[in-house]
């Protein structure tokens, strides 16, 4: 562990690292940066659904907690309306590690497809969320009518802010980078946005995986965690 | 993100020319610092003035008709919240932490000076944001610090219209500006450190803003989440952490959440949060002592470690503040003992300090002794945690002014004490000046043995059974009346302390235009802040050249040498490898 072998160095010896170089100056070092800070959002970004699962599974326990999925009449025993915005937001995913290819390449067209219909997908994706949210108030399921339907709510408004942020994001990396620089410089930071769109994949799968599940399944999952 | 000033950068820095851009929407770190600290100093000032407010209450109570209960549990909240967050955590990391790092590790700036600048604007927002609520209908949220539900959102609670919800909207922005400047510390220590400047070279002070910083990182999002889910069941009525209760002899439309539930969100924060403060506190002290004992800090590799431990020991002890709510004694058990644990990095760290004094060269300068005062106040502030940290004898101390004496030690005048000491020993390096030394002593002495007037007698308070939270005690069987007298004695304490911030005030800026020109290094310190061409030090820190860094920071009263310590950037000479390892200085 390189971590603990650093910890174990003796600092007040002299012996021969005069001048050891701390850091490695091969590279340009913005983008190693860069990725260094990125590791630490997607850090804090995972402590953040963390903790609002954990308190789920810990809700999930008290009485008047409904699952919404198990019975036929819950709205996602089919949960097939989540399937379509899911693919939305993969083929977003699939859309920008095509641009980062691009971009890698040198090949413009590919970038811009890439890019464009990566913004495509996620608008759409976010779209359709809230078409999702229209359609279970038309249902009857409000936020404040059970704790299922207010995670289900809180969870994917917290999602989709975190995905319009990524947009902002994605937008200053391609005006300032592109048009300051050229299409080349485009990969490095492109790849950090490519590896967040990745990332919350990742989040809205375990999302979606959560709140569609049914009630024995939940309570498993709480079980396993203490409550 | 081309303006990017890492440490060997080769793109020319570009000077601010006009007034904006050099004072106002500065990226400069260390204009950007001392943006920060001023607005906290400001807000902590503020929290003072209502600290004093309360005390004035409390001494003399039916003597202050514009003190009502009301308004009295909101001055408790605010002083709170504002002094915890808003002071100590901004001053000592947005403050310390942005001055501090990159000059330590030998960088130009931060990594994304951008950010860096954003960020001390998102925290002015939340700032303004929370001191709106001083003017809003029904005043700032009176819910006490902790903010715990039901109460907290619920009518009969001042505050609870606007007030809740401004303090919740001030949290949650505070929280996205501290993970913009939070970012930027942790990267810029990993990434832009200066040549030869090892992890285990950095100055203790940087390790303790470091995992101070990692742990806000991973410890704020828990009030986030929090002060999230409290929204919404302030405002669209879910029932996250809200029961089904009757309020003014009403049912509430809210139905089986769980108030304890956010006390575990709530504390999982909180405990780190004192970390926060502290680690940055404990770094910082170690660097003073050891400059001004004339020697090495005894046991650098110790208490490395001692901060890392306990930084991540934080993480498994939040539930020792929730012992009254009720838990499985499996739970108080493993909490009490977790919690014990945690006093033995902290107990090596005080001995360290003592040791490193030990036998040392000790020069009574002002920032020293704000430095020993820190380590009588912590120590007895930590030996007061031994009480509490045990469920048996929590449980009855709890509600009183033994809690209240004991986490204002350890995590308000200590940090404090460790703030004043800082700002006396960076003030030459800040502002090329010498402050004055007697407004100084007179400032340390009022504030160090005002400190103990105000909170042995707390204790002893505490002891007799007085609650806190009370707007007036009436009358009681179980208090004698000596505790009357000595809170009337408390209060007088308090205020003069209080006054006596005002000496420090005029030090700081009598100092800045009639002090003494500094001159570089006026300590004699190794490390590399003091190593600047220019003091202060200009935009981009170092000149032309970055320096190398050839040793560690604590090459103090090496034998055989001119002067009495060696800085960072003097490279190693023959006769120092031959010497072989210094006397005591082994781990």
């Amino acid at each position: 562990m390189k971590f603990f072998k650093t910890l174990g160095t003796k600092p007040w010896l002299h012996d021969g690292d005069v001048g050891a170089v701390a850091v490695d100056y091969s590279g340009p070092h913005i983008d190693a940066a860069s990725r260094i800070a990125l590791r630490f959002i997607l850090v804090v970004v995972s402590v953040i659904f963390f903790l609002f699962i954990i308190t789920f599974l810990a809700r999930s326990q008290y009485p008047d907690f409904e699952a919404l999925s198990g019975a036929p009449w819950q709205p996602f025993t089919d949960p097939s309306r989540l399937w379509i915005n899911t693919a939305l937001l993969a083929l977003a995913s699939a859309a920008m590690q095509l641009g980062v290819s691009g971009a890698r390449q040198g090949k413009l067209n590919m970038t811009v497809t890439g890019i464009s219909s990566a913004v495509c997908f996620t608008v759409l994706f976010i779209v359709a969320q809230l078409d999702l949210w229209m359609h279970l108030q038309s249902m009857g399921f409000y936020i404040n009518s059970n704790p299922a339907n207010s995670y289900f709510y809180m969870l994917t408004a917290i999602h989709g802010l975190h995905i319009m942020g990524g947009l902002i994001v994605l937008t200053n990396v391609v005006f300032r980078v592109w048009y300051d620089n050229s299409p080349e410089s485009l990969g490095a930071p492109l790849q950090l946005c490519t590896t967040y769109w990745h990332f919350l994949l990742g989040v809205w799968l375990v999302l979606f995986a959560l709140l569609t599940s049914r009630p024995e399944t939940i309570n498993a999952l709480a079980a396993m965690c203490g409550f | 993100m081309q303006n990017v000033a890492i440490a060997d950068q080769t793109v020319e820095l570009h000077d601010p020319q006009t007034f904006i851009t050099k004072y106002v929407w500065s990226q400069d770190h260390k204009v950007i610092a001392i943006q920060y600290s001023l607005t906290a100093i400001f807000v902590g000032l503020v929290a003072l003035v209502l600290s004093g407010l309360m005390r004035l209450q409390l001494g003399f109570p039916d003597t202050f008709d514009f003190i009502t209960p009301s308004s009295y549990l909101q001055f408790v909240t605010m002083h709170g919240m504002i002094m915890v967050v808003y002071l100590l955590t901004a001053l000592l990391l947005g403050g310390f932490g942005n001055y501090m790092i990159p000059l330590m590790i030998g960088a130009r700036d931060m990594v994304f000076p951008f950010m860096n600048m954003l960020s001390f604007w998102v925290y002015l927002l939340s700032v303004i944001v929370l001191m709106a609520s001083f003017f809003v209908t029904g005043g700032p949220t009176g819910a006490g610090w902790t903010l715990y539900p039901p109460q907290a959102i619920l009518e009969g609670t001042p505050g609870s219209d606007w007030g809740i919800i401004l303090m919740l909207v001030s949290l949650a922005i505070f929280i996205v500006a501290f993970t913009m400047g939070g970012l930027n510390y942790v990267t810029t220590v990993i990434q832009a450190r200066t040549h030869g400047m090892t992890m285990m070279r950095m100055p203790l002070t940087i390790w303790g803003i470091f995992t101070a910083t990692i742990l806000g990182l991973l410890a704020f999002p828990a009030l986030l989440v929090s002060a999230i889910m409290m929204l919404f069941d302030k405002i669209l009525g879910t029932s996250f952490f809200m029961p089904a209760l009757v309020s003014l002899g009403e049912n509430l439309d809210y139905s089986g959440g769980s108030p304890v539930l956010f006390q575990h969100l709530f504390w999982f924060f909180g405990h780190p949060e004192v970390y926060i403060v502290a680690l940055p506190a404990f770094g910082m002290v170690s660097d003073v002592l050891a400059t001004h004992a004339r020697k090495n800090i005894f046991g650098y590799r110790m208490m490395v470690w001692a901060i890392v431990g306990i930084g991540g020991l934080s993480f498994v002890v939040w539930a020792h503040h929730m012992y009254v709510s009720g838990m499985h004694p499996a739970f108080g058990f493993f909490f009490a003992t977790t919690t014990l644990i945690i006093a033995v990095p902290t107990a090596i760290k005080v001995y360290n300090w003592v040791l490193t004094l030990y036998r040392g060269n000790i020069q009574l300068t002002v920032p020293m002794l704000f430095a020993i005062g820190f380590i009588f106040t912590f120590t007895h502030g930590g030996l007061t945690g031994l009480f509490l940290g045990n469920v048996t004898i929590d449980l009855p101390l709890s509600d009183t002014y033994f809690v209240v004496a004991h986490f204002h030690m350890v995590m308000g005048v200590s940090p404090v004490m460790v703030l004043f000491a800082a700002v006396y020993h960076w003030y030459p390096l800040f502002t090329g000046r010498m402050f004055n030394e007697k407004l100084g002593k007179a400032h340390f002495w009022l504030t160090f043995l005002g400190a103990y007037a105000v909170y042995l007698p707390m204790h002893y308070i505490g002891l007799l059974g007085v609650p806190r939270r009370y707007f007036a005690m009436g009358t009681t069987d179980f208090i004698p009346e000596s505790a009357f007298t000595l809170n009337a004695s408390i209060t007088v304490s308090a205020l003069i302390v209080g006054l006596s911030q005002l000496i420090f005030l005029y030090n700081l800026f009598w100092s800045l235009r009639y002090g003494k020109p500094a001159g570089h290094n006026p300590w004699g310190a190794t490390s590399l802040e003091w190593q600047t061409p220019d003091v202060p030090p200009h935009h981009g820190n170092w000149g032309k050249e970055l320096p190398v860094v050839y040793r560690w920071a604590y090459d103090y009263g090496v034998p055989g040498v001119e002067q009495d310590f060696i800085p960072q950037n003097h490279p190693v000479t023959d006769a120092e490898h031959t010497a072989g390892e210094p006397e005591g200085s082994k781990a």
